[in-house]
């Protein structure tokens, strides 16, 4: 099956995009993104902290069953502008990879259809490929959720 | 140097994926390739010598002479490298949007 969302990542290059539609209003999309609730819902994280604000800080964790923290990301948000757009800086942590910028575009194609355009900067190129090439601290993140899901499920 | 051995470092530089073109569809000799490029020939050696060692390309005797030619399977290296992480991002936005659209008929 074709994957919906696509990535453009040049070679060379210390940048990334990630585009990929909804069938949901931009300004659906970008709620998902800024109510602590409602990321927790899709990310599979817990929310620390969301400041949706200017020059306000955001905190996400992950902790197993045994309460140990399996991943932990923070960062700043800039330029908010709702149902439109914001920055932030993404920083893992303890994970030896440096902040990243990224650039959070919700554009409106139709009242029920949007587009998010997601560009990252990273500090180098070495950093992007190693970056992509394990993906990474959220893929372990991610499995392990729907691991306990399906145990769950039995 | 294994930063040689590194084929998203092989494939940054301009002339390196010209040669990979070029022989994408036929074997050719150093002398060969070399001659499609403005470059001097030690440049062109230098460049097949670094697409050699992260085995985008293999050398294969024939007779006095050494054909250089692709390596398929190493490209398709690059092609799937960012495919896991398309496949992370896809799960998670398939979520958002089920995510909601649960909501917009809660609310």
């Amino acid at each position: 099956m074709e994957l919906k969302t696509k990535i453009h990542a040049e070679d060379g290059k210390q940048e990334l995009t990630i585009e990929r539609e909804f069938d949901l209003p931009a300004s659906l999309v970008f709620k998902a993104h800024t109510e602590p609730e409602l990321i927790e819902q899709w990310m599979g994280n817990k929310v620390l902290k969301f400041e949706a604000k200017n020059h306000g800080g955001w905190i996400f964790e992950t902790k197993n069953a045994d309460g140990v923290v399996l991943f932990r990301a923070n960062g700043v948000l800039h330029d908010i502008v709702p149902n439109e757009r914001f920055t932030r800086t993404f920083e893992m942590e303890n994970t030896g990879f440096f902040p990243q910028l990224e650039f959070f575009e919700f554009q409106e194609i139709s009242e029920t259809k949007s587009k998010l355009v997601m560009h990252i900067i990273y500090k180098s190129v070495e950093q992007r490929d190693k970056i992509l090439k394990m993906p990474f601290a959220q893929g372990i993140n991610m499995a392990h959720n729907q691991l306990e899901q399906v145990v769950k499920n039995k | 140097m294994d930063l040689r051995r590194d084929v998203f470092q092989a494939i940054a530089d301009p002339t390196r994926r010209a040669i990979l073109l070029l022989v994408a569809t036929q074997s050719m000799t150093a002398g060969t390739i070399a001659s499609h490029f403005d470059t001097k020939r030690p440049t062109v050696s230098k460049h097949l010598q670094i697409l050699t060692e992260c085995e985008l390309l293999a050398k294969e005797p024939s007779g006095r002479e050494i054909y250089y030619h692709l390596n398929p399977n190493k490209m398709k290296e690059i092609a799937n490298f960012i495919a896991p992480f398309q496949k992370l991002w896809d799960d998670r936005f398939n979520k958002l949007e089920s995510v909601m659209k649960n909501y917009k008929t809660k609310g």
